[in-house]
């Protein structure tokens, strides 16, 4: 007998759950928590994380893991912070980024794939050369004064809901990436190969799928998703830095991991991965709101949410294990 | 037919070393040969000074946690919470030490309590619930400096006692007290894991734990002992870097040493997929990091900039590791001779 087929989403109703709960708990709490603001500033504030997570999210799937994120955001940031006040173009400055990003990735893949290293060192190793060869394009934060990042990006693309209300474009890019991922994970060949991959590699292979070039794509897209997180953080602060965005990579695999993803790859959705992303962001919020909690609350209460929803999908699988058996 | 065995496992240990001491003398040929002073040893108030005592000095710290590491490396799992138990140990000396009446050894005990805790913490997960090493040592990892925060308030502790800060900065005969105590772990790890059976039982259950539990060897437990010995290592690694500055800092303290003892684990020949460790190997991997870091400072190489070189020696470690380039090189080398 296989397990309902539930069974699959009882993470990502827990995960709907704390989420709702969070915001609820808010809303009980703090009068103008549930305004409009609020909300939009929810999704504005964690956009990058938001991309850098949808990359992890691919990553995890695939059974592997990404610890360049944080490093590579800051290295594009500061990238294109430094080309365009040296005078280039800011739409080639982001090409370029983007294709320096997807570059970095498919060359961890490829260390990945053609020697097989183990993940979790080849990203290691990127994750230093990123942070390094961020300081060696510029060694102190730099500020843009294009106005193509003021006034176009800040002022012009945002869309206005009210007089006083409006959804800076940060958000908007973050939701039109995130449908992107939606449609690439779960309606194209190549998101089921990331899950068939994930799931069992020696099985995909067998099945005759495209194992190898699946695996280097894989983190050619996370590269991207990084960069691409790089250019929104760019555009959310103005200004680049290579010391920005220390331990990212965490939060991100924290996301996906209080999405519901098994971090031993092959289950998960990404719009769990969009809710863990909301429910980090909504700690924060309601820490901030709190005003008399120190910060460093935030960490522990992701710590204790990460370990709360690796000890239920222990549960579940050991559920589903003892149901396998009985039958 | 048994010490012919006991022989082969003495060629294996010494040829684990043979990579590690290459790329270390490498490194102190170009600094004999380019940096001057770096070989430059005086004695000054009874104890020695000189670049290769800082090193020696300021590597004891990754020395002591990649006992701990290269243990966690041979059942297959990995630590990433030494520097979050690091900050925490740090934290919790500073503020016994400065609470009037406790006595000295209490505090030490004390902070090597609460890391030997956090170790457990880790080793619950990965050997009583099963979760992944990198994940449950994860949350540490991020809810550790939190902890640490809590404990210190927020606020970077300083203290003067004499006796807390002769940890990080004493020395004995001579040599920094920090060696010493590296020396003395390297000593107590060695004879517990060689002279005894269960260096055996970590290798087995890393090289493959079905076989090993079905032989008797209680996996779950092996593998709870290495984290909470890991997590003992951090905590002396934690006091000595709060010794060293006097001060127990939860932000910094310990940041980013965890890759760094992997590194120096990794470079001592032990291989990640688990099975085998190496602790002189680890031990030479550590003063291999810390050589290449001060000479990187020594040659004006900014500190923000010395990653790059680092990624490129794990780089070049992964691949020569990688069987499939092995192969390959061998079979280029033994094509040339025919």
């Amino acid at each position: 007998m296989k397990l309902p087929v539930s069974a699959r989403y009882i993470p990502l109703f827990a995960t709907a759950l704390v989420l709702a709960g969070l915001y609820t708990l808010g809303c009980v709490s703090f009068d103008n928590f549930g305004s409009l603001r609020v909300l939009v500033n929810l999704v504005g504030d964690n956009a990058f994380l938001g991309v850098a997570a949808v990359g992890a999210t691919f990553v995890i799937l695939s059974g592997g893991i990404d610890l360049s994120v944080g490093s590579v955001v800051a290295f594009t940031s500061i990238f294109i912070a430094s080309v365009v006040e040296k005078g280039m173009n800011p739409l080639l400055a982001i090409a370029l980024a983007l294709v320096l990003g997807a570059l970095f990735g498919t060359l961890m893949g490829l260390l990945i794939r053609v020697f097989q290293l183990p993940p979790f060192l080849v990203t290691l190793a990127g994750m230093f050369l990123a942070r390094g060869l961020g300081f060696v394009i510029a060694p102190q934060s730099v500020g843009i004064t294009h106005p193509f990042f003021l006034e176009r990006i800040s002022e012009g693309l945002a869309i206005p809901l009210n007089d006083r209300v409006s959804i800076p474009f940060t958000a908007t890019c973050y939701v039109a990436i995130f449908l992107v991922a939606l449609f690439v994970a779960h309606y194209t060949k190549f998101g089921r190969f990331i899950y068939a991959l994930g799931g069992d590699e020696q099985s995909a292979t067998l099945m005759g799928l495209p194992v190898a070039r699946t695996k280097v794509l894989i983190y050619t897209a996370s590269g991207f998703c990084s960069a691409l997180a790089g250019v929104i953080y760019t555009f959310y602060t103005q200004s680049g830095d290579p010391a920005s965005c220390v331990g990212l990579e965490l939060d991100a695999i924290a996301a996906v991991v209080i999405g519901g993803t098994l971090l031993s790859g092959g289950v998960g959705f990404m719009a769990g991965t969009l809710m863990g992303v909301l429910i980090l962001g909504l700690i924060q919020t309601l820490i901030t709101f709190k005003g008399d909690l120190n910060s460093w609350w935030t960490k522990i209460v992701i710590g204790m949410l990460v370990l709360a929803f690796i000890l239920l999908q222990n549960f579940i699988s050991s559920l589903s294990r003892r149901v396998e058996k009985t039958s | 037919m048994g010490s012919n065995r006991f022989q082969k496992r003495e060629v294996r240990w010494w040829h684990s070393l043979v990579w590690p001491v290459a790329g270390l003398a490498l490194l102190l040929v170009f600094n004999l040969l380019f940096t001057e002073g770096f070989f430059r040893v005086e004695i000054r108030d009874g104890r020695l000074y000189g670049v290769l005592i800082d090193i020696l000095n300021h590597g004891s710290k990754v020395m002591l946690l990649s006992l701990g590491m290269a243990l966690v490396i041979a059942t297959g799992g990995v630590d990433l919470s030494v520097g979050a138990v690091m900050a925490i140990a740090g934290a919790v000396a500073a503020q016994l030490i400065n609470k009037d009446g406790l006595p000295f050894p209490v505090v030490i005990v004390a902070a090597l309590a609460v890391a030997v805790l956090a170790g457990s913490w880790n080793g619950l997960l990965v050997g009583g619930f099963k979760v992944q090493p990198i994940v449950a040592t994860l949350i540490l990892m991020v809810a550790g400096r939190g902890i640490a925060q809590l404990i210190t308030g927020g606020q970077i502790i300083t203290f003067t006692d004499g006796r807390l800060t002769y940890i990080g900065n004493g020395s004995l005969l001579g040599l920094p007290f920090p060696v010493w105590l590296s020396l003395a772990m390297l000593g107590l790890t060695v004879a517990l894991t060689r002279k005894t059976a269960i260096g055996l039982f970590i290798e087995s259950v890393g090289d493959n734990q079905t076989a090993s539990t079905y032989s008797g060897v209680n996996a779950s437990t092996v593998k709870f002992l290495v984290y909470v010995f890991s997590g003992l290592c951090a905590g002396m690694a934690g006091l000595v870097a709060a010794s060293n500055i006097k001060c127990a800092d939860s932000n910094h303290a310990g940041l980013f040493l965890e890759l760094d003892a992997i590194l120096a684990v990794v470079v001592g020949g032990t291989s990640l997929t688990g099975g085998r460790f190496y602790l002189a190997g680890a031990i030479v991997g550590a003063l291999f990091i810390q050589t290449l870091t001060t000479t990187m400072y020594m040659r004006n190489v900014s500190a923000d900039i010395a990653p790059v070189p680092k990624a490129l020696a794990i780089l070049a470690v992964c691949l020569l590791q990688s069987p499939k380039l092995r192969g390959q090189l061998g079979a280029i080398f033994s094509k040339k001779p025919a």
